[in-house]
């Protein structure tokens, strides 16, 4: 009879707990921290965040990492979407295979995938080397450290990010509603575009939250493929605190990261809102 | 509001040995069908029959593996589900969730390239028709059960399509309210003249809707008949079990004069009754009467036999009596529970006088 005074809240403590020690607290301290003006953490003052700001590098920064985490949505939407769609056709026995498949990176330590993609892509590589024997091309294309290549692999690397919540809502759907769809008379584009894709929409922004929060901080994934001409929030922060060891700086970069990640995640799952509740109808 | 009820030219539909498989299994199995043009035709049968596959071939969902289906004499085979202008009901209604009432019946019409007030008013005359006028602008899930069979029934009849399939569409509803449903249906099919097939499991349903009912089996039409002929004259033993309740005795037949077959039940009894084809004198038979088509007696008699009797339950009018045969078979006899005589120790059983039992070869 005990359980029964114990409130459903006190179930929640302990990841409370967790959550304060070591997710508020550190963004706390990190919100303190980024108010010095000093490497040695010892004058208060805004002048790290003027320094920050004032520099209109920073600004390119930060607009090429909400970019890239833009593009690699676009392309894992493009790829991801219409697998999805296929995996939904297949027999049960096949999207056991093709889940497997789609889960595998998962899997693999980030690292393992990331030179993986270096192979792949590399001036010498699997790429470039078909593409030379095939004659498609004359001399070697560069894509390692250019965002191109960045983004190729990071399509890859997040697309079990992409297809989970797309394949678990769209596996939900009544598949009747297709062909009902069908027998009134509508093709299978528009049955697409105005049966499946809107009764989708919630997974698909699941997605793009999940792929758009990943990539752009992908710190291990940028940095190997992107190398250190391609410079984005990530490494900045990287540098300044491990390199420079200006922590007051590392914390501005950190938390304008944080800020305008949060606020592209916070508008998209407000379109996902307004689209959303349509699955239990 | 009848303006929606203009009668259409009736479409024959004919299903001309039609086999689907999937993989190894077959999943209807050379089924011809002719069906005349306004008629209401229901595919009976247990679960995994292959009624409903056969309604998605005709619907253009099951592609089959041989056979034809025609609508007024054209093969419609070659066509895709969205160029087959049939209409279907599901059992889950399959109405869109994101879409309003009127969203849901102009979705055939906008998909057909109509447009602007011509849809608008489609859509309100086949609203008033299945009484949801008000509804308009409610989602799906805004609507009760019935409710949303009428969206879906509007839905289906705002396309104007040649054939209507009724895919278990009451089997959700409960009691009450199916029967309000399947009279509104047989109203609207019979005011538009639609070529109707519908797909159930329930032999009431079939039995008050249908014009006439094929029964299926593991793939195959046992019987294509009128449902008093399908109760009254089972062709098969399936069908005699299928449909209604039916008791089984075993007997032997002694001899056949002019039609007339002299039968020796197991029970102890013996019967003369109109010989069917197929069997011969001395074959095993298998007697099939219904529970209203015995009756009890407290007097002996050649065409008697005798019983043990078991518990009697009144069902609605009706007084059911259980009882046991000397050589072990279990009888159900149905009689008016007000017609009931009591405090008699009627121990004989016999065919009452408009009985129309079947016989029905034994395999031994």
């Amino acid at each position: 009879m005990r359980f029964r005074q114990l409130r459903e809240w006190q179930l929640a403590l302990p990841l409370a707990l967790a959550f304060t020690a070591l997710f508020l607290a550190p963004l706390l301290l990190l919100v303190g921290v980024s108010f010095y003006n000093d490497d040695k953490i010892s004058q208060p003052g805004f002048a790290s965040w003027l320094k920050f700001y004032g520099d209109p590098f920073n600004y390119k920064v930060i607009g090429d990492t909400l970019l890239l985490g833009v593009k690699t949505v676009c392309t894992t939407v493009l790829i991801g979407y219409p697998l999805a769609l296929v995996y939904l056709d297949l027999s049960a026995r096949l999207q056991k295979v093709l889940l497997f498949i789609i889960v595998m990176p998962l899997l693999l330590s980030v690292v393992v995938r990331t030179f993986a993609w270096i192979v792949v892509l590399g001036h010498e590589g699997v790429v470039n080397s078909v593409l030379m024997s095939l004659g498609v091309i004359s001399e070697p294309l560069k894509l390692l450290q250019t965002e191109l290549g960045l983004v190729i692999s990071l399509t890859q690397i997040e697309m079990p990010l992409m297809l989970l919540p797309l394949i678990s809502v769209m596996s939900r759907l009544d598949p009747n509603l297709r062909d009902a769809s069908a027998a009134l008379g509508a093709s299978r584009w528009r049955t697409l575009f105005t049966v499946t894709l809107p009764l989708s929409m919630p997974g698909l922004v699941a997605g793009c939250l999940l792929v758009f929060a990943s990539s752009t901080t992908a710190f291990i994934s940028q940095t190997v493929i992107g190398g250190v001409r391609l410079i984005y929030l990530p490494l900045v922060i990287w540098q300044q605190s491990l390199v420079v060891y200006h922590w007051p700086l590392a914390a501005v970069a950190s938390l304008s990261l944080v800020v305008s990640v949060l606020s592209v995640v916070a508008a998209l799952s407000w379109v996902g809102r307004r689209s959303g509740g349509y699955i239990h109808g | 509001m009848q303006s929606a009820l203009e009668d259409t030219t009736a479409r024959t539909l004919d299903i001309e040995d039609v086999t689907v498989r999937y993989g190894a299994a077959v999943a209807v199995d050379g089924v011809s069908l002719s069906i005349e043009p306004g008629e209401v035709v229901a595919l009976l049968g247990p679960s995994g029959c292959g009624k409903t596959t056969l309604l998605r071939v005709v619907a253009g969902f099951v592609r089959q593996v041989s056979g034809r289906v025609r609508v007024d004499g054209t093969p419609i085979d070659h066509l895709p589900a969205n160029q087959r202008n049939v209409g279907i009901v599901f059992q889950n209604y399959a109405l869109f969730p994101h879409m309003t009432v009127a969203e849901n019946v102009a979705y055939g019409l906008r998909a057909r390239g109509a447009r602007g007030p011509e849809v608008a008013a489609t859509v309100n005359r086949f609203l008033e028709t299945v009484q949801l006028g008000g509804f308009r602008d409610r989602l799906p899930r805004q609507l009760s059960g019935g409710q949303q069979q009428r969206v879906a029934l509007a839905r289906a009849l705002a396309v104007e399509p040649s054939i209507l399939l009724l895919d278990e569409p009451f089997a959700a509803l409960d009691r009450n309210l199916r029967l309000d449903m399947q009279i509104e249906v047989k109203r609207l099919q019979r005011a538009l003249g639609l070529t109707t097939i519908l797909v159930t499991h329930d032999q009431d349903e079939a039995m008050s809707v249908a014009d006439r009912i094929a029964v299926m089996n593991k793939g195959k039409v046992e019987q294509f008949d009128s449902p008093v002929a399908i109760y009254d004259k089972p062709q098969t033993l399936f069908v005699n079990g299928f449909i209604g309740s039916s008791n089984l005795l075993g007997g032997k037949i002694d001899t056949i004069e002019n039609g007339i077959a002299t039968v020796a039940l197991d029970a102890g009894a013996v019967l003369r009754l109109p010989a069917p084809s197929g069997v011969g004198a001395a074959s095993a038979v298998l007697l099939s009467v219904r529970p209203e088509q015995l009756t009890l007696s407290s007097i002996a008699g050649p065409e008697r036999w005798r019983i043990e009797p078991g518990l009697s339950l009144p069902l609605g009018g009706q007084l059911i009596h259980e009882a046991r045969t000397t050589d072990g078979t279990t009888l159900k006899i149905a009689e008016p529970r007000l017609a009931a005589p009591k405090g008699l120790s009627r121990i004989y059983c016999g065919l009452s006088p408009d009985a129309r039992p079947s016989l029905f070869p034994r395999s031994t």
